[in-house]
C-alpha cells in the first residue's frame, strides 16, 4: 500500500506549479479570456516544448515520460489551482486515452503530434437530448464504401474552437438508446461539412455548437471496433472524470485558502471574523470537504487500474464526492466572502464557476449516486 | 501510489484470519449472537487469549509488549476482527492510560502497570470528566490534597465527584484526573493519579443510559487516600498526560473496518425486509440512495484513514487528521444506525430488555436496534464532542 507521489511525480508538480506562478496570474488569465481566441496558443507552446507535459502519461516508445494517470492527476490539480483553460483534459488525457486504448493504427503518430503541442483534441459526445446517456445518439456515421458518412449535432463541445482534430461518438448500427451500435471516429475540424458555432462558458473555456452534414470520413477515421466502442467511451470518461476530480482538488484548494485568508484580515464587530466561531467551524468542514475529495481521487486514481466495475464504481464515488463538495466549498466561499464574494474583480468568485460547472461534468452528483447505485447494489436490489 | 498488498501482507492476513477462527472462544461467540450484555470475564476472555499469543497490545513500543506491526499490518488486523465480528480489546488500559505510563510513568510505574494492562489482568477506567466539567475539561474541580500520612509515607486525599465513566462497575484501578493547585491557571493545576478502586471512600453508582443499559457511572471519592508514587508525571503537570491521551483516544476512532461489517448487516436486513412496492428494502430508490451516499461517505473515510496511515509509515506522526476521522468516524457509525433502525420498520419498537432474550418478537436482527441507535448517539459527544474536534482542527490545522 502506498499513497506516496514518485520523484518524477514531484518533479512534474513542481515545474507546472513554477510555470504557472510566472506565467498564469488571475489578471494574465482575466486579459487572454477577454480578448480573441480565448486561451494562449503560447502557453500551449509552453507546455509541449519548455514543460514537456503533454507526454506525461504516454510510454516513452511514443515519446512521452512514461507516466499514467497518476501523472495526469498531478498534472491536472495543478491546472485547477490556476483555473488553465488549455485544452490538457480534451488532448492528453481524453485524445490521448482513446488512441492508447483503442489500437488505432495511426495512434503512434497522433500521439506524436499531441506531444509535440500541434494537435489539440475536443471530444464531442454530449447531445442536445441525451443528458448524460453516453449511448444516446442521434448522430450518425453510415457506411459508405470504404468510409462513413457523419451527420448529426453535437452539444457544448468544450475546447472544440481550439482544436483541431474532434473525437466523435456517434451510432453507425441499433437504436438511438441502444448500447450497441456505437462508434467513435477522429475528425479533423477543418473536415467539409463541419461547421462550429463558438460561444464562451461561465467559467472562462470557449466551446461550440459542432454540426455535421455529411462529412465523408475515410475507413481510418474509425476509433476502436464498429459499433461497439461504448466500453472504450466508458472507460475514457471515467479516466477524464478521475482527472477532472484531481482538476477539482486544485479548484477547492484554492476556495478554501482563499476563504482562510480574507477572513483573517476582514474585520467586523472589531475583530477579525475568522475569531467567529460559526465561521471557524464552518472553514473546518469545508477543509474536511476538500480533504474527503482529495482521498477519493487517490482511491479512483488507483482504481482505473481495476476491473471495469471497479474503475466505474471508483470514478462515480468520487465523482459524488467531489459534486457535493463543490457546492458545499464553493458556496460558502462565497458566502464567507460576504459581498465581495460577488464581485466579478476577485478570483474566488472564478473558482466558485469552475466548481459549480465541475458538479455537472461528465455527469451530475445524482447520474453518478445512480450508477455507484447500480454497480454496488444493482444485484441485491 | 497503489494499493498492493505485499506478500508478507497477505501471508499476515491468512494467520490473523486463521488465529480469530481458531482461537475465538464458543461461548462469547453465542452470548454475542444472542445479543446477550457481556459480564466482565466475557470482555477479558478474548483479550487474555491474545495477550498469550502476544497480540493484546499492537501499538504499544516492541520493548513492552507490542507487535512491532507495519500501518499496514494493524489495518489487515482491524479488519480482519471486523470481519468475525469479534468484540474489540477495551480501550481504558491499552489505548489510552498505557500511552501515558510507557511515555511519562517512572520505571516502577512502567513495571507495575503495564503487564497487567497487557494481559488484561486489570480493568481500568476512567476518571475525567465531571457534572461541572465536559467538553471543558480543565474546569475541573474534584481536588487531591497533599498529606504526611501516620506512616510517614506522602499521600494524596481525593474529594469529588467523576462521572461518564465507562464499565467502571467492573474496574480493579482507574486514573484520575484532580486538581491540586487551585490557585493557577485551569490547566496547569491538574495531576495525573491512578487510584486503586478499592479504596475505601470510592462509590460507584449506576447511571442508566437512554437505551436502558448500565454502561456509564458516577464516581464519588470521599477522602480517598492515594500513595504520591501513583501520580504519573508531575505535579501540576497532569494536563500534559490528558491531552497525550485523548490524541490516542480519538486515533483508532474512525472505526472503518466496524462501519464496513455494519454497513453489510444494515444490506442484509434491507434484503430481506419488504418496501410499500413490495420488492426489497434495498430495491425501494430513497432507502437505496441513502444505502449508497453511505457507503460513498464511508469509502471517503477508509481512503482519509489510509492517506493518515501512509503519512505515518513514512515518518509523519499521528498529526490532527485524527480529529476529521472521529468526526467523519462517529457521523458514519450514526447513520448506520439509523438505517438500520429504520430498515426494520415496525420492530424497531419493542422494548425487550426486560423480557429476556430469545423473545421470539420479530426477527432477530431487529432486536437492539433502537438501542444502539440511542446508545450511539454517545459517539459524537464522547472522546471531545465533535463541536471540540472543529475547535481542534480550526486552532491547529487551520491556524485560526
Amino acid at each position: 500500500m502506498d499513497f506516496s507521489f514518485t520523484e518524477e511525480q514531484s518533479m512534474l508538480r513542481d515545474t507546472v506549479a513554477s510555470y504557472l506562478a510566472d506565467n498564469y496570474s488571475f489578471e494574465q488569465r482575466r486579459d487572454a479570456l477577454r480578448a480573441e481566441p480565448g486561451w494562449r496558443p503560447a502557453v500551449w507552446k509552453a507546455f509541449a516544448e519548455e514543460l514537456g507535459i503533454l507526454g506525461a502519461p504516454f510510454s516513452e516508445e511514443l515519446g512521452g515520460l512514461g507516466g499514467g494517470s497518476t501523472d495526469n492527476m498531478v498534472i491536472m490539480e495543478e491546472l485547477g489551482k490556476s483555473l488553465v483553460v488549455e485544452p490538457y483534459l480534451g488532448t492528453v488525457v481524453i485524445g490521448g486515452g482513446f488512441l492508447k486504448h483503442s489500437g488505432y493504427a495511426g495512434a503512434a503518430d497522433m500521439i506524436a503530434s499531441i506531444i509535440g503541442g500541434e494537435t489539440i483534441i475536443a471530444f464531442a459526445y454530449a447531445e442536445p437530448q441525451a443528458r448524460y446517456t453516453w449511448q444516446d445518439l442521434k448522430t450518425t456515421a453510415k457506411k459508405d464504401g470504404a468510409g462513413y458518412v457523419l451527420n448529426g449535432h453535437k452539444a457544448v463541445v468544450i475546447g472544440a474552437p481550439y482544436a483541431t482534430h474532434l473525437i466523435v461518438t456517434a451510432r453507425t448500427g441499433g437504436g438511438q438508446r441502444d448500447a450497441q451500435g456505437v462508434s467513435v471516429f477522429i475528425v479533423p475540424k477543418s473536415a467539409k461539412g463541419v461547421t462550429t458555432r463558438d460561444y464562451p462558458t461561465v467559467d472562462g473555456f470557449r466551446a461550440s455548437e459542432v454540426t455535421f452534414e455529411n462529412v465523408a470520413l475515410g475507413a481510418d477515421a474509425l476509433i476502436g471496433s464498429e459499433g461497439a466502442a461504448l466500453p472504450l467511451v466508458e472507460k475514457v470518461i471515467d479516466e477524464a472524470i478521475v482527472a477532472t476530480c484531481a482538476e477539482a482538488c486544485g479548484v477547492f484548494r484554492r476556495l478554501h485558502e482563499g476563504t482562510l485568508e480574507y477572513t483573517k484580515q476582514r474585520k467586523q464587530f472589531g475583530q477579525p471574523i475568522s475569531q467567529f466561531q460559526v465561521l471557524q467551524h464552518r472553514m473546518v468542514d469545508m477543509f474536511i470537504q476538500l480533504e474527503q475529495s482529495i482521498s477519493m481521487t487517490y482511491m479512483a486514481d488507483i482504481k482505473l487500474a481495476d476491473s471495469d466495475h471497479e474503475r466505474a464504481k471508483g470514478a462515480s464515488a468520487a465523482k459524488v464526492q467531489i459534486g457535493k463538495a463543490a457546492k458545499f466549498i464553493g458556496q460558502n466561499a462565497i458566502q464567507l466572502h460576504g459581498g465581495m464574494g460577488m464581485t466579478d474583480e476577485m478570483a474566488i468568485g472564478h473558482y466558485f464557476k469552475r466548481a459549480t460547472m465541475i458538479e455537472n461534468a461528465f455527469g451530475s452528483t445524482d447520474h453518478h449516486l445512480a450508477r455507484y447505485e447500480g454497480l454496488s447494489l444493482g444485484k441485491a436490489a | 501510489m497503489n494499493l498492493d498488498f505485499s506478500p508478507e501482507d497477505a501471508a499476515f492476513r491468512e494467520e490473523a484470519r486463521a488465529f480469530i477462527a481458531q482461537n475465538y472462544p464458543q461461548e462469547l461467540r453465542d452470548k454475542q449472537n444472542r445479543g446477550e450484555d457481556l459480564g466482565r470475564e466475557d470482555y477479558l476472555s478474548w483479550h487474555r487469549i491474545l495477550a498469550k499469543k502476544g497480540w493484546s497490545a499492537p501499538s504499544w513500543p516492541k520493548e513492552f509488549g507490542g507487535t512491532d506491526w507495519t500501518p499496514t499490518q494493524k489495518y489487515i488486523w482491524s479488519e480482519e476482527q471486523a470481519r468475525a465480528d469479534t468484540i474489540g480489546i477495551l480501550p481504558f488500559g491499552v489505548a489510552m492510560l498505557a500511552p501515558v505510563i510507557y511515555t511519562f510513568g517512572t520505571q516502577e510505574q512502567k513495571e507495575k502497570f503495564l503487564p497487567g494492562i497487557r494481559d488484561g489482568q486489570v480493568w481500568w477506567c476512567q476518571g475525567y470528566s465531571e457534572p461541572g466539567a465536559g467538553s471543558d475539561l480543565a474546569s475541573l474541580k474534584c481536588k487531591a490534597e497533599r498529606v504526611t500520612g501516620d506512616d510517614g509515607k506522602e499521600y494524596y486525599i481525593v474529594n469529588g465527584q467523576k462521572t461518564w465513566t465507562t464499565l467502571g462497575q467492573h474496574a480493579d484501578w482507574g486514573f484520575f484526573l484532580v486538581r491540586t493547585d487551585p490557585n493557577s491557571k485551569p490547566q496547569a493545576g491538574i495531576s495525573f493519579l491512578l487510584i486503586d478502586m478499592k479504596t475505601p471512600g470510592i462509590e460507584v453508582r449506576r447511571i442508566t443510559t437512554l437505551e436502558g443499559g448500565h454502561e456509564v457511572n458516577d464516581v464519588f471519592l470521599d477522602n480517598v487516600k492515594v500513595p504520591v508514587e501513583n501520580r504519573v508525571f508531575h505535579e501540576n503537570q497532569g494536563w500534559t498526560c490528558a491531552k497525550a491521551l485523548l490524541a490516542h483516544e480519538r486515533s483508532g476512532i474512525a472505526g472503518v473496518a466496524r462501519s464496513k461489517r455494519g454497513l453489510e448487516r444494515v444490506r442484509e436486513i434491507a434484503t430481506t425486509e419488504r418496501s410499500d412496492a413490495g420488492g426489497p428494502l434495498l430495491a425501494d430508490p430513497f432507502f437505496k440512495r441513502k444505502v449508497a451516499e453511505l457507503e460513498i461517505d464511508l469509502t471517503a473515510l477508509e481512503f482519509t484513514e489510509l492517506r493518515t496511515l501512509a503519512g505515518e509509515s513514512s515518518g509523519k506522526g499521528p498529526g490532527t487528521e485524527s480529529s476529521i476521522l472521529k468526526i467523519k468516524g462517529t457521523e458514519i457509525q450514526q447513520r448506520l444506525h439509523e438505517l438500520a433502525l429504520e430498515a426494520v420498520g415496525h420492530y424497531g419498537a419493542p422494548y425487550l430488555r426486560d423480557l429476556g432474550h430469545n423473545a421470539n418478537i420479530g426477527p432477530d436482527y431487529a432486536e437492539g436496534l433502537a438501542g444502539d441507535y440511542f446508545n450511539g448517539r454517545k459517539t459524537s459527544i464522547y472522546g471531545g464532542s465533535n463541536e471540540i474536534q472543529r475547535n481542534i482542527i480550526a486552532k491547529m490545522v487551520l491556524g485560526l
